[in-house]
């Protein structure tokens, strides 16, 4: 992997910010885009953009083509079992309110529970706590180790007989913690409830297997990996998905409509309500095409070499903390910190006049922020185009952060 | 670094309300209390003002937060104390242009070091930091004086 090359299909990186070079260490948030998905999504709408499904015409076959194509791209890529368990939705927060809305109001009653973890982004969150109070179900959380991993002893003992619904993120978008899904799944099953994953941080970065993992239901967004922003997957089970209830009705998704009772055409479409997100999944095809041609298991490996050189280089920073495990290899390609005496804010705002993108605030994550007794937090995030070199400019803007603000003290 | 253009927005004196709040605290016995936070970034502000005959009597702030949400905040207290609410709300309004980038009149009130915030409006990112403290203050007034009615 030559990321001098890649760098280069990144046309966005590319520019200078406030009189400086760019980097871009914010890919958490939303990812860059390279030139072949850019390129797809145009092409789309210069010369086949049609409706999909319905026309009898050549243009609409194409769309159609395409859209489909995707779906197919898709489901090789988390090597799901059939076509059938791929819905395209608007993202991964729509995904988990399908499963929480249609299989949580279906499955849960009053002395149910549903587990997450404290470590969840709010779209794994929300959702479960109005299916909760619409239910009667109970919203249990695993607590975390002290580094902010999960442990399984703990699994163990908050899923219990009653609980009908694990909800997990697979990758921490705060701590940078790879959770051990598949070991979740397998306690989770044993206890006669179903494993739902939060993939929106780990689909972009590594190889994802449902079947392997054997979870029921897997939500990832589209644009944290290279593709388009308004596109995102709901994986899920056939067995789960067939008996599912749609949530959004209207067109696209019915067999058969009569005056008072309506019926539903076969999975996936069912769940697909309304014109679907025709450039959206062509141009996230294009982005799995890219991110397969340069190999999820080189992307997942650069990213660990980045997370490791950042927390090392960061680390000599005095008053420094960095949130999450130490040791890089137990992280993804993130690091979350804080200095001491200086907000987040600020710390971005200086850092942003350097030309450097990184997220401050709550990150969408406050019940986290509360076990890390931190307000707020910055974060800075690596994707497969950066560089040791961001990292120094990076380590060399937080020292000169430091300095200004002691220096206005 | 460029150092020039973060020195608007980080003035020595909006340094110094932040390393020294005035007005921190909570006020006791019949003083509203109004919380505010800006849920995309996690700034806190508990404000409680003592509203007197139509004046802001005494005001405090509690709060987590950037240098600019907090030394906003020390400044508006300091600057709507004793003022009429009418001046208070006037001042509030003349704050708001001044993030806005619009003109703004001043007219007879004496912003002192409110002035120094105009900065903030060059960094749009920065602005609701700045403001939510007078919001805070704008929301005590209204719902005092719906209880009135």
């Amino acid at each position: 992997m030559n990321v001098g090359d890649i760098r280069q299909m990144f046309p966005i990186l590319d520019q200078e910010v406030n009189g400086r070079p760019l980097v871009y260490l914010d890919s958490a948030a939303t990812s860059q885009k390279p030139v072949p998905v850019i390129e797809a999504l145009d092409k789309y709408y210069r010369e086949y953009n049609s409706n999909v499904h319905r026309g009898v015409h050549t243009l609409g076959t194409r769309a159609t083509d395409g859209y489909e194509g995707a779906r197919e791209k898709v489901r090789k890529f988390i090597n799901a079992k059939s076509t059938e368990e791929i819905v395209f939705t608007r993202g991964t927060t729509t995904a988990i309110n399908t499963v929480a809305a249609s299989y949580g109001r279906d499955n849960l009653k009053e002395g149910d529970e549903i587990v997450i973890s404290y470590m969840e982004h709010h779209s794994n969150i929300i959702p479960w706590q109005q299916v909760a109070r619409q239910t009667g179900a109970a919203l249990k959380y695993l607590p975390l180790q002290e580094d902010g991993t999960i442990s399984l002893e703990d699994v163990r003992e908050t899923v219990t007989s009653s609980t009908k619904i694990v909800s997990i993120m697979q990758v921490s978008n705060v701590l940078g913690v790879m959770n051990p899904i598949k070991e979740i799944a397998k306690i989770a099953h044993e206890n006669g409830a179903i494993m739902v994953v939060d993939g929106a941080q780990s689909a972009p970065h590594m190889k994802i297997d449902v079947q392997d993992l054997d979870c029921d239901f897997l939500a990832f967004s589209g644009h944290k990996m290279c593709g388009p922003t308004g596109i995102g997957v709901l994986y899920g089970k056939k067995k789960h998905l067939e008996k599912m209830e749609p949530v959004e009705f209207g067109g696209e998704m019915i067999d058969f409509v009569g005056l008072y009772e309506s019926t539903w055409k076969e999975l996936p479409w069912k769940f697909e309500g309304g014109t679907p997100i025709i450039a959206g999944a062509i141009g996230l095809g294009a982005a799995i095409d890219f991110l397969e041609q340069v190999g999820l298991d080189e992307i997942e490996a650069h990213e660990h070499k980045l997370a490791a050189y950042a927390m090392e280089k960061m680390s000599t920073i005095e008053g420094m903390t960095i949130y999450g495990p130490k040791e890089a290899s137990k992280r993804a390609g993130l690091v979350t910190f804080n200095i001491d005496d200086v907000h987040p804010h600020d710390v971005a705002t200086v850092l942003d006049a350097e030309g450097i993108a990184v997220r401050a605030g709550h990150h969408c994550a406050q019940p986290l922020m509360k076990w890390l007794k931190a307000s707020a937090t910055a974060r800075a995030s690596f994707y497969l185009y950066n560089t040791e070199e961001d990292i120094d400019k990076l380590v060399e803007g937080l020292v000169k952060t430091k300095e200004y603000f002691s220096d206005v003290f | 670094m460029s150092s020039k253009n973060l020195d608007t927005l980080y003035r020595q004196v909006i340094m110094d309300h932040y390393k020294n709040p005035r007005n921190k605290g909570v006020l006791e016995d019949d003083s509203l209390t109004i919380n505010m936070n800006n849920p995309t970034c996690g700034d806190r502000i508990q404000l409680t003002l003592k509203l007197e005959d139509g004046k802001v009597a005494d005001a405090k702030f509690e709060g987590e937060g950037c240098s600019i949400s907090m030394s906003s905040a020390s400044m508006m207290t300091q600057a709507i104390k004793g003022k009429n609410i009418e001046q208070a709300l006037k001042l509030s309004k003349v704050f708001s242009d001044m993030m806005l980038g619009k003109e703004y009149d001043e007219d007879d009130l004496d912003l002192g070091d409110i002035e120094a915030l105009q900065g903030v409006s060059q960094f749009p990112a920065r602005i609701k930091c700045a403001t939510l403290a007078w919001k805070a203050m704008e929301k005590g007034v209204s719902e005092d004086k719906e209880e009135q009615e």
